[in-house]
């Protein structure tokens, strides 16, 4: 028997091609969840219970040991003070480098997309192509540079180097963000007698809160999570959380505290991860944004 | 008296001559609208006016003073643009406040300006609202009134109704021409409707190629295009193009496929030609008479229906004359027929000759 059919075309409940989608995402959610809750498990456990190797187990005895050892007294090479000097050491670093290359590169993109100067192609076909050249090569130089500066292993100078490496990207982020707006606006703001500030405060910026957000989430994981800067051009002293967590980890002294090493590693890790939770939505508008216009 | 003037002007992108030699004087309280084809360099004449683009060569002078270096904000202008440009983060206030604020201008009198702007403009009620929340008419209202506050004597519209829909289109044109006739201040109007160029300009400037192709009343426009390339522009239809041999002497004439269309009572411009020259004779659909009157015409002869468009008041008929394309309004009253024989006629007087190889009007 057949249905005259009228209305809303009847949906499956079991769709196969809904079920194959599904499968696929739950086999990947189980691909990258997995290494994370071994971490947290064997962080919760004490080394005895760590000992016996059942790496998916859950802690029969909860214990927060690690994580106050990982913070406060894990011996990060020569000091045994935990990684609070590296999580102070990189918020030192890492404030100033995203508020000072977000404004300048801000600035630039801004720059470039609405005040068209002689050679602005040029300027920024090399920025671009600063970005493509691998880091290594420009190592040396850049070490050269910042002693003849005189800070070379200081917060001052990993600022510095951060700063400068942050520049292609952003620039080119804001750019692109920059010139989706409309043109027009611009004019307009001009013949109303704004200049180049005032229509960067007062018209540009207050219509740019996605591409900052985008901005300081790409600058914020990159900084944090940058190791070979850090350890090249901080000084000891002011190592940053990574260099700081590698020490811990690779620590070739003593018993392998694995459940320390995971709180560590875990604590290393926590400012980026809470950063895309709190801005998940922005970042994927911003760089959905940043890739379609140019 | 002069209140714009633009002498010899140039502008070059690389090696291209975007506006060449161009010479325009605006009179004081003149309403000139820019017309032409997308790309004809209108835009780009009204945003060196504006001074949003450095000019390559020449000057411009407003109300005698030499502006040619001199920044948008300095040259007593007021803009609106197609797309409205308003400031999305600020409120309707806000926009209209926003140039007087940068100009200094004190508090008080920004109050009394804003205040009768939005009178003028009727958008008292929509002062604390933001552009998003408001309609597209409403929105090209605030752009206005942002030109207004300003209280300049040259208002420079690029585009303003074409980002609305035909009716509010309409009903704004309408508005504009009030405000120009209340305010009696000289505007600077770009578009490429002809509809509005002709019923809002004093005078009309046709641009093609970066050239000013002519600068006339609508009336003279239309009645008598310069040029070919002007013809086809104005008028919707467009005008009807017979290709033939004009002969010249005593008693002018338009040969076409065998046809003949005496032409003495043509006025030829400045001399009348001499001799045999292939020609073009434009003549408006509108011109075209059907039915008795017909005959009475200096030129008259049968044509066949072959597609009819019924635009309500009057009717387009599409037809072939001795064999080249020929469309003729009738009134939309009558019933026509496809296939049906018709007897048309028209005027010389009403029709324009234009020589084939230079498309100038003879």
């Amino acid at each position: 028997m057949s249905i005259e059919p009228i209305g809303t075309r009847p949906r499956r409940t079991f769709d196969p091609t809904r079920m194959m989608i599904y499968l696929v995402l739950a086999v990947a959610a189980i691909y990258y969840l997995l290494p994370l809750y071994v971490m947290i498990v064997t962080s919760l456990k004490g080394m005895p219970e760590v000992r016996l190797g059942n790496i998916f187990s859950p802690p029969v005895e909860i214990t927060f040991e690690p994580w106050a050892k990982a913070w406060d007294t894990a011996c990060t090479g020569l000091y045994c003070e935990g990684l609070k000097v590296g999580f102070w050491n990189s918020m030192q670093i890492l404030i100033p480098s995203v508020v000072i290359s977000i404004a300048i590169a801000s600035v630039n993109g801004y720059a470039l997309s609405f005040w068209r100067f002689r050679g602005a192609e040029v300027f920024f076909t090399i920025l671009i192509f600063g970005s493509f050249i691998p880091y290594q090569v420009m190592l040396y130089p850049l070490v050269i540079i910042t002693r003849e500066l005189g800070i070379f292993g200081s917060l001052t100078g990993v600022i510095f180097i951060h700063t400068i490496f942050g520049m292609p990207i952003l620039t080119l982020l804001f750019r692109n963000y920059f010139a989706s707006l409309p043109q027009e606006l611009f004019k307009a703001a001009r013949v109303d007698g704004a200049g180049f500030w005032g229509i960067f405060f007062k018209i540009m910026v207050p219509m740019s809160p996605p591409i900052f957000v985008v901005a300081i989430i790409l600058q914020v994981t990159g900084i944090w999570n940058d190791f070979l800067f850090g350890v090249i051009f901080a000084g000891t002293k002011n190592f940053p959380m990574t260099v700081q967590l590698n020490n811990i980890v690779n620590s070739s002294q003593g018993v392998k505290e694995y459940n320390v090493n995971m709180a560590a590693t875990i604590l290393t890790g926590a400012v980026p991860l809470a950063i895309y939770f709190l801005s998940g939505k922005y970042f994927v508008r911003g760089i959905a944004a940043g890739a379609v216009k140019g | 008296m002069k209140s714009i003037e633009i002498k010899d002007l140039s502008l070059s992108f690389g090696d291209f001559k975007v506006l060449e030699k161009l010479n325009l004087d605006i009179y004081d309280g003149e309403f000139l609208v820019l017309l032409g084809a997308s790309g004809c360099g209108k835009s780009t004449l009204l945003n060196c006016v504006a001074g949003l683009l450095d000019i390559s060569d020449g000057q411009i002078f407003i109300k005698g003073k030499n502006v040619t270096w001199k920044e948008p904000k300095d040259r007593d202008i007021g803009m609106v643009f197609q797309s409205y440009a308003l400031y999305p983060q600020m409120s309707v206030r806000g926009n209209l406040s926003f140039g007087l604020k940068n100009a200094r201008i004190p508090k008080p009198e920004i109050e009394k300006r804003v205040a009768r702007a939005a009178e003028i403009l009727q958008i008292e009620s929509l002062l604390h609202r933001k552009p998003a929340e408001l309609s597209g008419g409403q929105r090209q209202r605030v752009a206005i009134g942002r030109a207004l506050v300003r209280e300049v004597d040259v208002f420079l519209f690029d585009e303003p109704l074409s980002n609305l829909d035909a009716k509010l289109r309409a009903e704004l044109r309408v508005e504009i021409k009030r405000l120009h006739q209340k305010l009696n201040n000289t505007m600077i109007y770009v578009t490429h409707d002809q509809i509005e160029a002709l019923t809002l300009a004093d005078r009309i400037a046709i641009m093609r190629g970066g050239k000013v192709q002519q600068l006339d009343t609508p009336q003279v426009i239309y009645n008598h295009p310069v040029n070919k390339y002007v013809a086809a522009f104005i008028g919707s239809p467009g005008m009807n193009f017979l290709t033939g041999r004009l002969v010249a002497g005593e008693k002018p004439g338009f040969n076409f496929n065998g046809l003949d269309v005496d032409l003495s009572r043509y006025a030829f411009n400045d001399t009348t030609p001499s001799g045999e020259s292939e020609a073009w004779l434009g003549i408006r659909p509108e011109h075209i008479h059907v039915g008795p009157e017909a005959v009475k015409k200096a030129f008259s002869h049968t044509v066949e229906v072959e597609v009819v468009e019924p635009m309500g008041s009057d009717t387009l008929v599409w037809s072939k004359l001795a064999d080249q394309e020929f469309r003729f309004r009738m009134d939309g009253q009558l019933s026509v027929k496809v296939g049906e024989e018709l007897m048309i006629g028209f005027d010389p007087v009403s029709a324009s000759l234009f020589d084939s190889k230079t498309e100038i009007r003879l």
